[in-house]
């Protein structure tokens, strides 16, 4: 068992067009950082410099917004689904 | 190039009327891959402010899922300026993260003419395509 995790269409460059992918970790951060080793380039467009969620994106895990969580540190688990979406925002 | 009915146009005005002096925001769904804009679906402002919009992530979360399981995409991406001329704003311009969307801006700025532009916007460059509306 892993965490899915659907990756949105403008990300797809950093899983050769998967929509799909699967990883693991305790936490939203460690799964990242594992996505990270196959998926080079995928996790900087999610993790600011200081470590936190970048505020272009949106990841909900089973469909809450993590920023209504424990943002990465969000505990996860095996079978959990994790969405990344792109935030849609401006002036 | 933007082709869009007349009754979505007129949806994607009549929302941003409704909503000035404060920004409308939504979307217009097609089938995948078709560039087709068909189903139209307002979205909350969850700023309700007249200089920025921000979808409602649990809304755009529900409205993504269904896209998604209907085959779907976002054809259009819309909001409105309200005081400003309808072109692609620099947070516009950093936030935009659909290549394959046309980005529609209204400004309501003025009461009787409705100004309706079309955008593309890849890797923060803008493009403005015309706009066909079909009867």
């Amino acid at each position: 068992m892993a965490i899915e995790v659907r990756i949105p269409t403008i990300l797809r460059t950093y899983t050769d067009g998967a929509k799909q992918v699967e990883g693991t970790g305790s936490t939203l951060g460690e799964l990242f950082t594992d996505l990270e080793q196959r998926h080079g380039g995928l996790r900087e467009r999610l993790v600011d410099n200081g470590g936190g969620l970048r505020r272009f994106v949106n990841v909900y895990l089973k469909g809450e917004d993590i920023r209504f969580l424990d943002g990465l540190e969000t505990a996860v688990s095996d079978g959990d689904e994790v969405t990344i979406l792109p935030a849609v925002a401006g002036g | 190039m933007l082709t869009i009915p007349r009754a979505l146009y007129d949806k994607i005005v009549a929302h941003a009327r409704a909503d000035h002096p404060d920004e409308a925001c939504g979307v217009i769904a097609g089938p995948a891959g078709s560039d087709r804009p068909e189903r139209f679906i307002a979205m909350m402002n969850a700023e309700r402010s007249p200089t920025f919009y921000r979808f409602d992530s649990a809304e755009q979360f529900r409205v993504w899922r269904e896209m998604d399981d209907n085959d779907e995409e976002p054809v259009v991406i819309y909001h409105s300026h309200t005081a400003t001329e309808a072109y692609p704003s620099r947070t516009d311009i950093s936030y935009a993260s659909e290549p394959q969307a046309h980005y529609v801006l209204v400004s309501t700025r003025d009461e009787d003419t409705t100004e309706f532009r079309s955008f593309r916007i890849t890797d923060g460059v803008v493009t403005e395509e015309p706009v066909t509306v079909v009867e």
